[in-house]
């Protein structure tokens, strides 16, 4: 990351930025905090039920008292006073602390699940079995590491939400979309599935589905025991076959078109959802520097690369060659494949060329061709797909892109990186909607005339990391592939001059290098 | 190759040099003694607040300049010698230029108060102005209390960068309302007031006398014109600013209380021009004053020198007048002229509608005999500068604009609207009237 640079500022003091109810509030919280972690070094609880629900009581309720102390006797506005002088939101002590404690619980979580408490043929001990009663409450099983994670997450979206509403309870757009996550995440990543999972018996499966889960971002959706766990569910669970398909071919595009990956991204995600909650206070963490969007670039859609060979490869490896068992036959599936790529690659050239930046033909030209003959190497040839073996590319991306980078560096380095990291460089369906957010979609934001003053609010606290104020300085709609339309720029803006919007595609991407109110005449000669 | 040499970083210098090497090869020389890379001066408050750090108020970054081959020297320009072409630099050395912009900015504007050389008064313009009260007012403790001499847009906005650190502001304003000299009654109260409510003892009607010391060469209190005295250990004087000029005394150059300037921003002195806050028109344009201090005006005018110094000659023509600030957390945009009651021109007829939470409010002028729109203050909600841009040129009539108003709301999606409570109002007092 960027040089740590001593802020002038630094030399003096900030204000205290903790009140007394806050206090409280924090030891509230820490102590529900500390009950978990009781649980973790094995303390055994008698009475399961109750200490879990007081810790996480405890959890939720601390952070929203603390949430109400900070806020609550405050004006309605922009809260961001003393951001770069506190520990925790300017990469200090308190901030490395987090981000190591963080990392290191994802670290368990993937790879050491023993240590949470976890047993594989047996009752669970320590963390995982703290959880129990409530896993048997809402799915009949009992816990798995998994689901404390779930629980411990969605709680997160729920009282951190509640603090972000109240942050920004003068702007109605920041609360419905506030709403808009803890309801997603609460109903359908937590509820839904937990409870889908009490109809499963002997002889009926489905796979856990959190249906807001799209593919590529849900990159094992497709994978063979998921689908024979669809396939084998009935009509049920062909249903759910057929809306991951759908939501990834019909439903996404469709509201992609008509409001910009913000429907998703800021609304409906769980990832987003957590940047938008948890994640709030360390938003301005993020890289604004024109190399870390070149990274940017690069790096997200290398990982939608793979992310498509993965599948295809996955998919592959488990259909037939017989057409007379069933039509979608490997070569069928692969020449399906390389179709549709082909003509999402010819239609972007055809209608959209112009709008690609130099580096963006190269990338776009040179993974079109690598897939392709991949694909053509293979049909022809009947060697591996893509060189590895299927379940090798499945294993890698499951660890490389799903833990380490989802997980790991997502969320453990959100006190460093910012909140919004796995989002910017690592997402695969953030690439998808961003690719069509740019090239193809109602969604942009305005700028208000000649209004700028080139302060840097909305630059400063763009989880994503665009460089805002570049375009609104010059008048220039923001039409950016990565915005994910939180509608923060817009909100810390002290002038007015950002606006999220959808409208039509004519002129929206529109660069006025003179500014509204100048002489008129000289407005049209610059801009001829 | 041609040498251009820019006095001054700001906006206005930057835009202008940004321009010329748009339109032209020529050698570029941007010369400042406050700063390493051009900073938005309307950002300083948030460094204080700790919104953002010195370089997030960098709007470019530090490649930029090189890459555009913009060359950029810290020096303080001591004397301007036209016959020559040479600026001299304090401390030594000399350089040469066959073009040279002034864009010297402004400095805090005082009026000759006894005790202004004494540690703790300051204004609030420039980055070492930031620096001082960092060092003055670093907290509480160091600074229990801070008085604020002048009711404008700098005093609000260093009370409202005292208060993040629970310091306690008086504000002393000479009028009856904050910054009444510009806003209606109406507006100016309804913002005395959201300043108060951010626990800011705001004095109207009340002057600064002198400020006294404490025999150390620190402020100690301020004596009020009412002979009050307010103990303090800051001083903010935002009495306003003036053109930067000192350095200018003993040049060619013509100045009154800046830099006189004709429409294409030429000086007396050929090939030597000034834009910005610096630059005094011979002639006011409209209802302009002579003296922009604008961040607008100070980029507009660096855009019209930049074609002029291209080769394209043109006026400084500044379109229809609007301005921007934030009080606090009530935003203000004003497009065309809403004059205050003690500059009400005769002609002039306004209609103000206020919202009940006391934090939005709108003041729409017209033309009493012709019903002819001239401007609008907007406080709290968003309004869009090309539509009133558009009614002004088209000089539509305020019922149009009021029938029309949502057209211009610029406010995030969802927020409330309150175009219909505006509408009504106006149509009842039309029909009472």
């Amino acid at each position: 990351m960027s040089t740590v640079q001593r802020n002038m500022s630094l030399a003096g003091e900030p204000p205290k930025t903790i009140n007394t109810q806050q206090k409280l509030a924090s030891a509230i919280g820490l102590i529900g905090l500390a009950v978990l972690f009781l649980a973790l070094v094995n303390i055994n609880f008698p009475n399961k039920t109750l200490w879990l629900t007081a810790s996480l009581i405890a959890i939720g309720g601390g952070t929203v008292w603390f949430s109400i102390a900070a806020y609550g006797n405050k004006h309605e506005g922009i809260k961001n006073d003393g951001v770069y002088f506190k520990s925790l939101t300017s990469k200090g002590f308190w901030a490395w602390v987090l981000g190591i404690t963080l990392t290191l619980f994802y670290v368990v979580l993937y790879w050491f699940p023993q240590y949470l408490g976890l047993v594989q043929d047996g009752d669970n001990k320590g963390l995982v079995a703290l959880f129990d009663p409530l896993s048997k409450f809402l799915n009949g099983g009992s816990a798995s590491q998994w689901f404390v994670y779930g629980t411990l997450y969605t709680l997160a979206i729920l009282a951190f939400g509640i603090k972000f509403i109240l942050k920004y309870r003068h702007n109605k757009y920041e609360k419905l979309r506030t709403y808009s996550v803890i309801f997603f995440q609460l109903g359908f990543a937590f509820l839904i599935p937990e409870l889908m999972q009490r109809l499963n018996s002997e002889s009926f499966t489905l796979p856990y589905y959190d249906l807001k889960n799209i593919w590529p971002l849900n990159y094992y959706n497709f994978e063979q025991y998921r689908v024979d766990q669809f396939i084998s569910a009935g009509d049920i669970g062909l249903a759910l076959l057929i809306f991951g398909i759908v939501s990834i071919f019909i439903i996404t595009p469709i509201l992609t078109y008509k409001y910009g990956k913000r429907w998703y991204c800021s609304w409906v995600c769980g990832c987003g959802g957590l940047a938008e909650t948890a994640g709030d206070p360390f938003r301005h963490l993020s890289d604004k520097r024109q190399i870390a969007w070149r990274v940017e670039r690069w790096v997200i859609h290398s990982v939608l690369v793979f992310v498509v060979l993965m599948t295809t490869a996955v998919v592959h490896s488990y259909l037939g060659d017989d057409s007379s068992k069933y039509w979608l036959t490997k070569d069928v599936f692969l020449i399906s494949v390389a179709a549709i790529l082909t003509a999402v690659f010819a239609g972007t050239f055809i209608f959209k060329r112009e709008e690609l930046q130099k580096d963006a033909r190269y990338g776009a030209i040179g993974y079109f061709v690598i897939i392709i003959s991949l694909i053509g190497f293979h049909y022809f040839s009947g060697k591996t797909l893509f060189l590895f073996e299927a379940e090798t590319l499945r294993q890698s991306y499951g660890f490389l892109i799903g833990a380490v980078f989802s997980g790991v560096i997502g969320v453990g380095f959100y006190p460093i990186f910012g909140s919004r990291v796995w989002c910017r460089f690592g997402c695969p369906m953030a690439a998808i909607l961003g690719f069509q957010q740019r090239l193809f979609s109602r969604f942009r934001i305005t700028t208000n005339g000649g209004q700028c003053i080139s302060c840097g609010n909305c630059s400063t606290y763009c989880e994503m990391g665009i460089d805002v104020r570049a375009y609104a300085q010059k008048g220039e709609n923001i039409v950016r592939s990565s915005c994910v339309g939180c509608g923060i720029c817009s909100a810390v803006c002290p002038r007015g001059v950002l606006k999220l919007e959808n409208g039509p595609l004519e002129k929206r991407i529109d660069s006025n290098e003179i500014l509204l109110g100048n002489d008129v005449d000289l407005m049209n000669f610059v801009n001829k | 190759m041609e040498h251009i040499v820019i006095i001054g970083n700001g906006i206005a210098g930057v835009t202008a040099a940004r321009h010329i090497r748009k339109l032209s090869n020529k050698k570029i020389t941007i010369i400042s003694a406050e700063a390493d890379h051009f900073f938005s001066r309307t950002a300083l408050m948030y460094v204080y607040m700790g919104h953002m750090r010195w370089r997030d108020i960098e709007p470019y970054e530090h490649w930029f300049w090189e890459k555009n081959r913009l060359e950029l020297k810290k020096a303080y320009v001591e004397t301007v010698d036209t016959n020559n072409k040479t600026l001299h630099f304090k401390g030594g050395g000399t350089l040469t230029y066959d073009k040279l912009i002034i864009a010297s900015g402004s400095v805090t504007n005082t009026f000759g108060w006894e005790g202004l050389e004494l540690n703790g008064v300051q204004g609030l313009v420039t980055k070492q102005d930031l620096e001082k009260l960092e060092k003055n007012a670093p907290n509480n403790k160091e600074c229990p209390r801070a008085v604020i001499v002048g009711g404008g847009l700098i005093g609000v906005e260093m009370a409202e960068m005292l208060r993040t650190r629970d310091i306690e502001v008086t504000m002393l304003v000479r009028e009856d309302g904050f910054w009444s000299n510009v806003l209606p009654k109406q507006d100016a109260e309804m913002i005395s007031r959201h300043i108060v409510s951010h626990g800011v003892d705001l004095r109207h009607n009340s002057e600064l006398d002198k400020i006294l010391d404490d025999g150390k060469g620190n402020v100690r209190a301020v004596l009020t014109k009412d002979g009050e005295e307010i103990p303090c250990s800051v001083v903010g004087i935002t009495t306003g600013v003036k053109p930067q000029i000192s350095f200018l005394q003993h040049s060619k150059i013509e100045t009154d209380k800046g830099i006189l300037v004709n429409r294409k921003l030429e000086t007396n002195i050929e090939d030597v021009h000034a834009i910005g806050d610096c630059a005094q028109q011979r002639e006011p344009i409209g209802n302009r004053p002579p003296v922009e201090a604008v961040w607008y005006t100070g980029r507009m005018m660096g855009e019209a020198l930049a074609q002029t110094i291209c080769g394209k000659p043109f006026e400084y023509n500044p379109g229809n007048w609007f301005n921007s600030a934030k009080f606090f957390d009530i935003e203000y945009q004003t497009y065309g002229w809403v004059f205050s009651e003690s500059k009400l021109k005769d002609y002039e007829a306004q209609f103000h509608w206020k919202c009940a939470s006391d934090l939005r409010c709108v003041t729409i002028s017209y033309n009493k005999n012709s019903n002819e729109f001239l401007g609008i203050n907007t406080f709290g909600i968003r309004m869009k500068h090309e539509v009133f841009d558009k009614w002004l040129n088209e000089k539509r009539s305020v019922d149009y604009v009021i029938q029309n108003l949502k057209q211009a709301n610029f406010d995030p999606e969802f927020y409330r609207k309150y175009e219909k409570e505006i509408q009504s109002k106006f149509f009842n007092q039309s029909v009472n009237a």
